[in-house]
């Protein structure tokens, strides 16, 4: 009797859904923009319409932040996020745009950009181009764009400190990610140093490209599947030779770990256990005694953590907030979690700007008021949006860590 | 990850103990697996409304040894119960919560359906009456929001005008809800109320001020207040007379306000709350719980020297009924279920259900078995315990606290 109750539900099981409306009251974008008819009627509700005549898909499911905050506030675990950005895969008639197309390839995009990063950043800074962009391709005028990086961390990794890995005994494998490849290589730079202080090498993974949230959030789901099963061969071949995956982006991270499997419908689950997030690892490491941090004792800032919204949903900003709580002159300060309203590429597009604002803004009305030096934060987009709408600036806890770390001492404890 | 406590289970009880451990200076944390049944609550919280068939008014506490021996209120104990359901008010004042209510005598709440229900605590701006007193009013206006369709007032108009209160029905608008039109099934209490706020409020209090003319107060439904009460507060300095709320269907305005105030008092006194994470098993050792594991924390257990379990009855998951058998998910604790299938109900639907009176057994500081030895250092609570049905007794709220208040103490030693 049970197979029969089993086999009627379905993959993404919106059978489970009790209409309670519990994930409508936390989804931030019904708070500000009632054109998107919220999860429940966008998902499990409009699914039981779309099975029966694609009809009635509603283009109104393209407001969609794919926060995910509906599935963590579900109290019968339906993928409620899932079932949308499915069926937006599915059904949306229209083909992502050009604008769409290039937001969400950010490995070609990343590649010119830095190898003229100058220019670009420069240009990008623009009143003129500015107004381009908002009038030609609809990316709003108001957003700031990340700067360019014009060495990649691969090239720096490669040059400086691929040599030195191979002293040590142990090794992860990091997964970097776009953002610290094209904009922002410090970060990376973070990462070994702090890890290489414990006594792990890092080595990179064979053929990495974009995680592919974004091309995800565009719908360009074949060119995401590509670069998800380059990734996943990749990682495989780390895992095999016994080296987990690191990331210092949740996004990244919960993108392979879960996006991979739920929306892009690839098996992942030899190697789901083994991807895992840079201040998971390191907390592990400091918890079972495996390794030490020793702290300077200048280092004094006042920092607030900032959940984004698939930390959340992966269930680990405890790693990274204990972490950031070890470290003595921290001065700790807790947000209330709340959206950002930036949601990758979402919040660039001319036609969201506003609600990715108005989400935002009560996060960013509490920074303001917490007389802070930055912010951190385990998601880039968070920190753009963020540090654009606060002034403030925001960092990676790993980065922290590493400005934090007096590094000769913690080498030293590390190797008794 | 070690802990000095851990919770399992957001919900009230889940809260209420996870409160009482940080307040004592132990590092706590919940492990929530989604929201809870509070996003239901009526904004009154109820200690014993029944015996058998009879209404309970006067002295409720009073009358616990009519139940059965086994009863949670039974093994806690009149004097105690007392002492433990008197923190409540204060704890909730804690959170930002005001209620009022006595344990001497229930009050009488007005339910969305027009019934009088006794209760305990009702939130300060929902409408309760003393029993056996005069009606405080002669003429009420029931007034709703026009096209909001999780409201009765027919219902309501029929239960006060039966206690001979003469009622005016009434509909009002505000432009600032017309944006939710937009989509017809998104005119919700919770909804409403992230417009209703600020200015938004004044237009509406000038709009009731309009239809609520020669009336001595206003009853209208809970669509305020979700993350504070300022916009209530508002809405009554702008409103001419008296203003009452009656709950809603769900999500309920209350429900929300209560749990994310409560969550904020844990949080602000040092707690850890993960929220969206599921308990799959435990690791014990010498009748200890040592270890829990979870969907999201993988391969890296959450440790602590106690634990609470407070995961609900079959609506939150504590218990999960499949065509052979009811068991505890989480943890495997025993439960005190009879027989096959076909004995867990009666085909009356109103009948008092066996199913409702399952859930786990404990010895008589709270403390689960598991394969038929006392879990020396877990606490259950709450709706996940056996001996009781919360339903026809009108209990639940009192046996939610008391049981997460009598764990807390036991653990904190006060």
């Amino acid at each position: 009797m049970m197979t029969l109750q089993q086999q009627n539900i379905s993959d993404n099981n919106f059978e489970s859904c009790i209409k309670c409306t519990i994930c409508t009251v936390y989804c931030p974008v019904t708070a500000v923009n009632p054109d998107y008819p919220g999860p429940k009627q966008a998902g499990p509700d409009g699914e039981r319409y779309r099975l029966k005549k694609p009809f009635f898909y509603d283009e109104a499911l393209k407001y969609c932040l794919n926060c995910k905050r509906c599935e963590v506030a579900c109290p019968n675990d339906v993928r409620i996020g899932d079932i949308i950005q499915t069926a937006r895969i599915k059904y949306a008639k229209h083909r992502p745009s050009l604008r769409d197309s290039m937001l969400a390839d950010t490995d070609t995009v990343g590649t010119m950009a830095s190898a003229f990063a100058p220019i670009v950043n420069y240009t990008l800074g623009l009143k003129p181009v500015k107004l381009l962009m908002d009038k030609v391709l609809g990316i709003d005028d108001q957003r700031t764009f990340p700067k360019y990086s014009s060495v990649k961390f691969e090239t720096w990794f490669r040059k400086h400190a691929e040599a030195e890995q191979e002293k040590f005994s142990r090794h992860v494998a990091y997964f970097h990610g776009c953002y610290v490849n094209y904009n922002y290589p410090q970060l990376g730079m973070d990462f070994v140093k702090v890890f290489n202080a414990v006594g792990i090498g890092v080595r990179l993974l064979e053929k990495e490209k974009c995680c592919g949230v974004a091309k995800i959030a565009n719908r360009c789901i074949k060119d995401a599947t590509r670069d998800a099963e380059i990734n996943l061969r990749s990682i495989r071949e780390a895992v095999g030779n016994g080296c987990d995956v690191m990331l210092t982006s949740s996004t990244c991270c919960f993108t392979i770990r879960d996006e991979y499997s739920h929306v892009l419908k690839l098996d992942n689950k030899d190697v789901r256990d083994h991807i895992s997030l840079a201040t998971r690892e390191l907390f592990r490491l400091v918890d079972e005694g495996k390794a030490k941090l020793v702290f300077r004792k200048d280092f004094h800032k006042r920092v607030a953590y900032h959940i984004p919204c698939h930390m959340d949903k992966l269930g680990w900003s405890v790693y990274s907030t204990s972490l950031l709580k070890m470290i003595p002159g921290l001065d700790f300060v807790r947000l209330d979690p709340h959206c950002c309203g930036i949601a990758g590429t979402y919040g660039f597009k001319k036609e969201y700007y506003d609600y990715s604002q108005a989400i935002g803004a009560p996060l960013f009305r509490q920074i303001l008021d917490s007389n802070l030096d930055s912010v951190a934060t385990d998601c880039e987009t968070c920190k753009w949006q963020i540090e654009m709408s606060t002034g403030l600036p925001v960092e990676n806890p790993i980065s922290l860590i590493a400005q934090a770390l007096d590094v000769e001492a913690t080498i030293a404890a590390n190797q008794k | 990850m070690r802990f000095d406590t851990i919770i399992i289970g957001g919900g009230l009880s889940g809260l209420v103990s996870a409160i009482e451990c940080a307040r004592a200076g132990r590092r706590t944390a919940i492990v929530s697996a989604g929201q809870s049944a509070l996003h239901f609550w009526s904004g009154s919280f109820e200690l014993l409304g029944k015996v058998g068939d009879k209404t309970v008014i006067e002295n409720p506490l009073g009358q616990i040894n009519q139940l059965d021996e086994s009863h949670p209120y039974r093994v806690i104990g009149e004097e105690r119960l007392r002492s433990l359901l008197s923190k409540v008010p204060d704890l909730l004042k804690d959170a930002g919560l005001k209620s009022s209510g006595s344990l001497s005598s229930n009050h009488l709440r007005l339910t969305p359906l027009g019934f009088m229900k006794p209760a305990w605590l009702t939130l300060d701006d929902y409408v309760y009456f003393e029993p056996g007193k005069p009606m405080p009013w002669k003429k009420v206006a029931l007034v709703n929001i026009y096209s909001y369709i999780d409201f009765y007032p027919r219902f309501l108009a029929h239960g006060l005008q039966k206690k001979g209160v003469e009622c005016k029905m009434a509909s009002v608008n505000i432009p600032e809800l017309d944006i939710l039109r937009k989509s017809t099934t998104e005119m919700r209490a919770t909804n409403m109320s992230r417009f209703l706020t600020d200015e938004a409020v004044d237009h509406l209090a000038a709009q009731i001020n309009k239809v609520a003319t020669g009336v001595d107060a206003v009853i209208m439904p809970a669509v305020l207040g979700i993350y504070s009460d300022a916009p209530v507060e508002r809405l009554r300095k702008g409103v001419d007379v008296p203003v009452w709320f009656v709950p809603t269907t769900p999500a309920s305005v209350p429900g929300v306000r209560c749990q994310l105030s409560l969550r904020d008092l844990f949080i602000r006194l040092g707690g850890e709350f993960m929220p969206g994470d599921t308990v799959v098993k435990g690791e014990f050792e010498k009748k200890r719980l040592k270890k829990i594991y979870t969907v999201n924390f993988g391969d890296m257990p959450l440790e602590a020297e106690n634990f609470v379990i407070s995961t609900g009855s079959f609506f939150g998951h504590g218990l999960i009924a499949d065509m052979e058998r009811i068991y505890e998910p989480a943890l495997g604790l025993d439960l005190n279920v009879k027989g096959g299938r076909t004995e867990w109900y009666k085909k009356d639907f109103y009948a008092s259900q066996p199913y409702m009176t399952y859930g786990v057994t404990t010895d008589s500081r709270f403390r689960p078995s598991r394969h038929g030895e006392i879990i020396e250092n877990l606490y259950a609570t709450g709706a996940l315990l056996a001996g009781f049905n919360a339903l026809k007794e009108g209990s639940g709220a009192g046996i939610t606290l008391a049981t997460a208040l009598h764990a807390a103490s036991d653990i904190t030693g006060s």
